[in-house]
């Protein structure tokens, strides 16, 4: 009897908790987190959550806030850094309390955005600023200010390249690679560093659809059943490459083992040549080589090997966006704290990153680029909640390492088949997800 | 097989019988009939339950629930973040068992099974060889039961190093005078090996425990006898050891196989599941939280859940639990 009773009253339990855990927040209010009319009179305590543990641990960010202070003194900062930024994030969310200001998760779709933070303003008003502001654009209003753009393409040891003979950069794939043939005969540096253990620096090739065919719309152009990975295209050009630089013997020669903190090192010292990585990496590889005792002006950073109209592209795309909680109850200080440091903090400038604000000069990591006369393609991220979900659907994702991880499988043998198999196996998975997903 | 020759009752709970409930209610003394007990003190009846209500609410809040919770998911189309979710019935499941590549992962688990034979067979060596008695033998026990007290995350990034090109591995061999190229995580059957091999590691510990428990739990005027009679060790141990542990060695068949399916620190640490060493949890991760399909993910879970109680109780079914009378 009592056994029973005890049964049906943890059943009961049960199914009511998990009624509850169901009901998750109140609805938002959707009110505009406007930035307050005058910077003094603004108040309140606000928590920012970072991914920058680095930062916080260092004091740059209390540094910042003191900065903040200057011209709002009666808002109070304080970080939360997290070293899982993604995960632990992401599992807040289904609660209020994700800090006042946040990154926006890359895993929150576009679409769910009112949902969990309120508007900065409308699109025209925004965007007229603000590169990238597209990017958290969702029913014309803006949720999310970029902290920073990076400009992509590959990050290289010139010390290393000029001693296998080549000054100039690569104008095409065939070229790049004959380039990183020679660095294999001449040098006895590996070629080609693939990160493939650590997983996301092969991500960062997916920043470059846009750079093959110097099109800001190439990205939302995937939305569709359009098969990304045909003959020509941006993925294909992209991919291929990878392909034939592991098949090739190119790149590290057990990628299982690769380390990402230690490839700082291995490219600041010339054991490694080449990395595609974003912008923002300049700083850090210069940083190592400093540490390593080689010259930081030996790290070059060159545009993805292909020319359109003799000129090189690289695409310029956002860095992670900083955007108000819809629960937050100081709404406008938070708002304050990302326009202060957006424009003014030169936070930007620091990391050597393109800032999000139009006017702003570019910064000095991306000389060579400005020198050479790069074109700076600011891609459009119209059409990016309907990517993302045709993209998750297939579960092919192009900006998890996964399926990059397969190519240089497949390009190194280590699994059957071959390229033009695994494309056609991508792009049908691609168009029947897009028959159904993100409509 | 529940009710052996027992015949007083209130000595049950210190033989070997398994507790079946019958032979002594909680609550009542052994000393003799007194109902009244019951209804005149409610607290005393209750006494038991507030015992376990600690315990019972952490158990209910921290499995229960997150399990019927789960549970429900795999019936919706769940992101994992948006508020919003769509009641999606058997649709997870039938996605599930229509997708092969889905249950291709489990070949994957067929090396950590192997290895898990292995591992089994060495923990029981090891354990018979230190039952008897030996110069440092407790030095013996440490050493082997030492790497399962370290976390499985730790394991994973030493033995990174273990196998990396030029790492501990290749200079050991090295010294041996054998120099390989070879990369040790390079390709699926050798990075599936290594990994394996890692798990076997890791774990013969703790069988090797197990079983030296279990070993020493049988008498030691049995081996006495069985020296007087002139058995040879292999014969104590073909006679003696091994019926005696047979329960907690159908247990730890049964901890490997429900563990070879579950593989999932030591790959998703050590390769992330590529070059073909993904198994069924990190694929079930994957879904969950790269792909943000929740839902499947869940429904994934629950299969998984009911794949190992299946083989379990197949395997209870063919190899029954019957109780070892060694006298």
């Amino acid at each position: 009897m009592g056994k029973k009773k005890a049964l049906t009253g943890a059943l009961l339990a049960t199914a009511m908790l998990t009624a509850a855990g169901c009901g998750g927040g109140g609805a938002p209010s959707g009110e505009t987190a406007a930035a307050p009319s005058s910077p003094g009179d603004v108040s309140g305590e606000i928590k920012v959550l970072t991914h920058r543990t680095d930062l916080v641990q260092d004091g740059t960010m209390d540094r910042y806030a003191a900065e903040f202070n200057k011209t709002h003194p009666k808002v109070k900062v304080t970080f939360e850094a997290l070293t899982d930024y993604e995960g632990e994030v992401r599992i807040r969310m289904n609660t209020e309390d994700y800090g006042d200001v946040l990154m926006i998760p890359g895993a929150v779709a576009k679409n769910d955005y009112p949902k969990f933070f309120a508007p900065l303003g409308t699109s025209e008003e925004l965007g007229a600023k603000y590169r990238f502001s597209d990017k958290t654009d969702v029913g014309g209003k803006v949720y999310g200010i970029a902290q920073f753009g990076t400009a992509n393409g590959f990050l290289y040891n010139k010390a290393v390249w000029r001693k296998a003979g080549v000054t100039d950069w690569p104008t095409t794939p065939q070229e790049f690679l004959a380039d990183l043939r020679a660095i294999e005969a001449k040098t006895d540096a590996v070629p080609y560093y693939t990160n493939f253990k650590d997983g996301w620096p092969l991500t960062a090739w997916s920043n470059s659809i846009g750079s093959v065919t110097c099109d800001a719309k190439a990205n939302d152009r995937l939305a569709g059943p359009v098969s990304p990975w045909k003959e020509g295209s941006e993925l294909h050009v992209i991919d291929s490459l990878l392909h034939d630089v592991v098949k090739g013997g190119l790149s590290e020669k057990d990628p299982g083992t690769t380390n990402w903190e230690a490839s700082k090192g291995m490219i600041a010292k010339g054991q490694v040549a080449t990395m595609h990585l974003g912008s923002w990496a300049i700083t850090q590889m210069r940083d190592a080589a400093r540490k390593a005792g080689t010259d930081p002006a030996e790290i070059g950073f060159m545009p993805f090997p292909v020319q359109k109209d003799g000129k090189f592209c690289a695409t310029a795309v956002s860095d992670y966006q900083q955007a108000v909680n819809a629960h937050s109850a100081h709404k406008s200080a938070a708002r304050a704290w990302i326009d202060w440091f957006t424009e003014k903090s030169g936070y930007s400038a620091k990391e050597g990153a393109i800032s999000a604000v139009k006017a702003a000069a570019m910064p000095d990591t991306l000389e060579d680029f400005g020198d050479n006369d790069v074109k700076l393609v600011e891609r459009s991220e119209a059409e990016t909640g309907k990517v993302n979900a045709i993209d998750n659907a297939a579960e092919i994702g192009l900006a998890k390492p996964d399926y990059r991880r397969q190519l240089v499988d497949i390009a190194r043998g280590a699994q059957k088949g071959d390229l033009r198999g695994f494309f056609a196996d991508l792009d049908k998975r691609w168009d029947e997800a897009a028959k159904t997903a993100g409509s | 097989m529940t009710e052996t020759t027992d015949t007083a009752p209130g000595r049950a709970a210190g033989g070997k019988t398994r507790a079946t409930g019958r032979p002594a209610r909680p609550g009542r003394t052994p000393t003799g009939p007194r109902r009244r007990s019951w209804r005149d003190a409610p607290l005393r009846r209750a006494t038991p339950w507030l015992f376990l209500a600690l315990p019972l609410a952490l158990l209910i809040t921290f499995t229960y629930v997150p399990v019927a919770n789960m549970v429900f998911y795999g019936f919706t189309d769940w992101d994992g973040i948006s508020p919003d979710r769509n009641f999606t019935g058997l649709d997870n499941y039938v996605q599930i068992f229509t997708r092969p590549e889905l249950f291709r992962v489990f070949l994957v688990s067929g090396y950590y099974l192997a290895a898990s034979f292995l591992q089994i067979a060495v923990a029981l060596y090891f354990a018979t060889v230190l039952s008897f008695d030996l110069r440092f033998r407790n030095l013996f026990k440490g050493i082997l039961f030492f790497p399962y007290l370290i976390n499985g995350v730790a394991i994973g990034f030493v033995f990174l190093y273990f196998f990396q090109d030029g790492g501990t591995l290749d200079s050991v061999l090295a010294w041996l005078g054998v120099t390989t190229d070879h990369p040790w995580l390079g390709d699926p059957a050798s990075a599936n090996t290594s990994l394996a091999g890692v798990s076997v590691w890791r774990y013969t510990g703790l069988n090797f425990v197990l079983f030296l428990g279990a070993i020493q739990s049988v008498p030691g005027e049995l081996y006495e006898a069985a020296q007087l009679d002139g058995a040879s060790r292999w014969q104590q141990f073909r006679h003696i050891i091994a019926p005696g542990i047979k329960p907690v060695l159908s247990l730890s068949v049964i901890l490997a196989i429900s563990g070879s399916l579950s593989v999932f620190e030591i790959p998703y640490i050590m390769t992330g599941g590529a070059t073909g060493t993904s198994t069924f949890v990190i694929q079930t991760v994957k879904l969950a939280f790269q792909f943000n399909k929740t839902g499947l993910a869940s429904a994934a879970a629950v299969v998984l859940l009911a794949v190992i109680l299946l083989i379990t109780w197949i395997q209870r079914r063919l190899v029954p639990d019957d109780k070892v009378d060694l006298t």
